[in-house]
């Protein structure tokens, strides 16, 4: 470092050619010494026996790809991005089109030059705006209020477009399979966003009682014949008795301690469902869920005798998109229904009541509030979301199994709420759209998909460390309290 | 109206106070000072439960409280403005307040915000401004009305003039003083800040590594010899002030 310095005093004001390279060959010896073992040696099994064999070119192209990657970072460092966004985008482009000697490599080309141009571009701004941190956090703040202001109207106009989606005549199955599995998350994310967006509760075992709400409706199916429609409110129940059961001797936990927990809790589920086999069928799930009826029409092509099926009812020729429509609607209004009551809650005093214990645990109690009854009342609301979204899932597939309820689920929705910006509820529309939505449709991509998937996430923490619409209304403006007072009625403060 | 009776508290094993005995009577000042870590902090959460008194009684109105959770405590009528203030940061002003008052009658609600806002006017011009943009005095004022807007009848306040500005120490100092005459809300004070403390209270006790070791009037505190050199000191400075 000094030494490129030095010489840049020294001689011109541009970087030291010396100094880069040797930075530059020094980052390359580490990732050949890397590499070298990890992607040059390879064991092959051939006709029985193990033998070694080398992959020198691979080991060549990451070696050289490092440090490219590497002068690139040092010119944005020094002051160049423009000449590095420049080469990054032609290096994306000519990747593209030329025939390279594996997929693997084309995906780390692209990458690379992504993340160097994106550094550049932040170089770039950077060097334009003569803002301190705290001011760029302020003007995302006000840019959070800004989007939080028209979501009254983006609100509606999405909720609108979101029941128009199955009309659509680019609507054919696979989307409004990839809606209803964003949806699903969608649901799941407002139902999480009760713990961890209003009462700051760190759950890593969410799935938990979304696995509760699954098997309680694939079980009472099974078992007692029960109708989805009766079942979704039992299974609601069942997740917030679970809810209960767990937050009960949990809620005494603070911060990394209750979250460790919860994550116990949700490993504990997924494997004592794995285990009972008597009763959940262990590693093999239960299949042949019964598929809800609209109103008691089912969408068979040929019913049972005695059974008026939902095409014949309304005399239209069977499709199997209807029952996939049906869903679609059914998840939806869940959704909504979630949106709708968390909506509500926060105005109310034990929503409020949520907010305070986020933002101050001890004043809380100082305020006479009571924090056992106010973390389960939260743990036993959202953990009912959850397992409604469980029971859709479960009759939506036909087939549960435990695999369904890892710990990968639980970390999905919690980054959905965390990247949506924590009690968002748009944000989190839009967390779920990218990080579900996206990933399905590049399922081209295949194994790398997950590597987009956390790109994308560093991505979004790096220009939104808050989440992306992490601004919170206030539930009572002064002027809106004035109103009421003018027109009579008392705002009271506990009503 | 308050009264603690050979209090011991522990943290642990680390005994913090040593048989504390104090007694508030109804429409008092009371203030209580001593040095850092003398247990002042801890004698005023023992009162609200967090930590408990593992030997010893706390009777508020003759009830024993010793062993209740702090929000029963709290509604019986006792309020506290806690150490550090603790204020919602991301909240509003007025949502703070209206935190303040979850466990109030709701029909009193207007009646008790106007009240705030006049023995702070400056709240009233921040009331839609976010509690962690505050000044800290501006923050001192909001927690202090936030506890009061559960119409308490004993305020216990842990150090209200931490970090501020001596003219904003005064000010809260005097309105601190209108609560107890005007609103007759009984009043326990802990402070560092002796000289202002004793000179507003009726009565004072000196903490002194978990016991009490001096109790009087204030007037009486202040004119103490051994009270002057242990909390006074430069006092005289505070004094010309």
């Amino acid at each position: 470092m000094t030494s490129i310095a030095s010489n840049k005093v020294a001689s011109e004001p541009g970087p030291a050619l010396g100094a880069i390279l040797r930075e530059a060959a020094l980052t390359a010896l580490v990732a050949f010494l890397l590499t070298l073992p990890l992607v040059g040696l390879r064991t092959v099994e051939s006709g029985g026996s193990v033998s070694l064999r080398t992959d020198f070119t691979s080991v060549a192209l990451a070696v050289g790809l490092v440090f490219l990657g590497r002068i690139g970072m040092i010119l944005n460092r020094e002051g160049y991005p423009v000449p590095v966004l420049a080469v990054a985008i032609v290096i994306a482009v000519g990747a593209t089109f030329t025939p390279l000697p594996g997929s693997l490599a084309y995906v780390v080309i692209l990458a690379g030059s992504l993340v160097l141009g994106l550094q550049a571009l932040l170089a770039i701004r950077r060097s334009r705006s003569t803002l301190s941190l705290q001011e760029r956090d302020q003007r995302m703040d006000q840019i959070g209020a800004k989007v939080q202001q028209i979501a009254w109207y983006v609100g509606p106009i999405l909720v609108a477009f979101a029941i128009a989606l199955p009309m659509l005549p680019f609507a054919d199955r696979g989307l409004l399979g990839v809606a209803i599995l964003v949806m699903t998350y969608i649901m799941l994310g407002w139902g999480l966003n009760i713990i961890v967006g209003l009462a700051g509760l760190l759950d890593l075992g969410y799935v938990a009682f979304y696995a509760v709400g699954a098997y309680s409706y694939a079980l009472l199916a099974q078992w007692f014949d029960f109708s989805f429609w009766l079942c979704l409110p039992l299974a609601g129940l069942f997740a917030a008795f679970a809810g209960l059961l767990l937050g009960y001797p949990v809620l005494r936990l603070r911060g990394d301690y209750f979250a460790i927990v919860t994550l116990g809790f949700g490993e504990i589920i997924r494997i004592v469902l794995l285990n009972w086999a008597d009763v959940t069928g262990g590693p093999n799930g239960i299949s042949g869920i019964p598929r809800p009826s609209f109103f008691g029409l089912p969408f068979d092509r040929s019913p049972d005798e005695g059974v008026t099926s939902f095409h014949q009812f309304f005399g239209l020729d069977y499709d199997a998109t209807h029952r996939v429509i049906f869903l679609y609607y059914l998840i939806l209004a869940l959704a909504l229904l979630v949106n709708l009551i968390s909506m509500r809650l926060r105005k109310l005093p034990l929503g409020r009541a949520w907010e305070a214990l986020r933002e101050d645990d001890i004043a809380c109690q100082a305020l006479g509030i009571n924090r056992t009854n106010m973390k389960l009342a939260a743990f036993m609301i959202s953990a009912s979301f959850g397992g409604l979204a469980g029971s859709f899932f479960a009759t939506y597939q036909g087939f549960i199994s435990p695999e369904s309820f890892s710990f990968i689920e639980s970390a999905i929705i919690l980054a959905i709420v965390v990247l949506g910006g924590m009690g968002s509820q748009l944000g989190i529309v839009i967390a779920a759209l990218l990080l579900i939505g996206l990933p399905e449709f590049f399922r081209g991509l295949e194994e790398y998909r997950m590597l987009a998937f956390g790109l994308s996430m560093v991505l979004i923490m790096v220009w939104r460390p808050r989440g992306l619409l992490a601004h919170r209304e206030p539930s009572l403006l002064f002027s809106k309290y004035a109103d009421r007072l003018r027109a009579g009625k008392p705002a009271g403060g506990a009503q | 109206m308050l009264r603690l009776e050979g209090v011991h508290t522990y943290y642990g094993a680390i005994e913090a106070l040593k048989g504390v005995s104090i007694d508030v009577a109804e429409g008092e000042i009371v203030t209580l000072i001593g040095a850092n870590g003398a247990g002042k902090s801890t004698l005023l959460m023992t009162i609200c439960g967090t930590p408990r008194a593992r030997v010893g009684r706390v009777l508020f109105e003759g009830e024993n409280i010793t062993h209740m959770p702090t929000f029963e405590i709290v509604r019986r009528g006792v309020a506290i403005s806690p150490e550090g203030r603790r204020i919602f940061p991301r909240m509003t002003v007025l949502e703070n307040l209206q935190m303040g008052a979850l466990t109030a009658d709701p029909g009193s609600f207007d009646r008790e915000l106007e009240a705030v806002f006049h023995l702070f006017p400056r709240l009233k011009e921040r009331r839609d401004q976010r509690g962690g943009t505050l000044s800290g005095g501006e923050q001192q004022m909001l927690a202090i009305g936030r506890a009061l807007m559960s119409q308490p009848r004993m305020l216990l306040l842990d150090e209200p003039s931490l970090g501020l500005a001596p003219l904003v120490v005064k000010q809260i100092f005097n309105a601190i003083r209108e609560i107890n005459r005007e609103k007759k809300v009984t009043i326990f004070l802990v402070e560092q800040n002796a000289y202002h403390a004793l000179k507003l209270a009726d009565r004072g006790y000196v903490l002194v590594n978990g016991r009490v070791t001096m109790s009087g009037t204030g007037a009486e505190l202040i004119a103490n010899s051994e009270v002057r050199a242990a909390y006074l000191e430069g006092g005289h400075v505070e004094a010309r002030a």
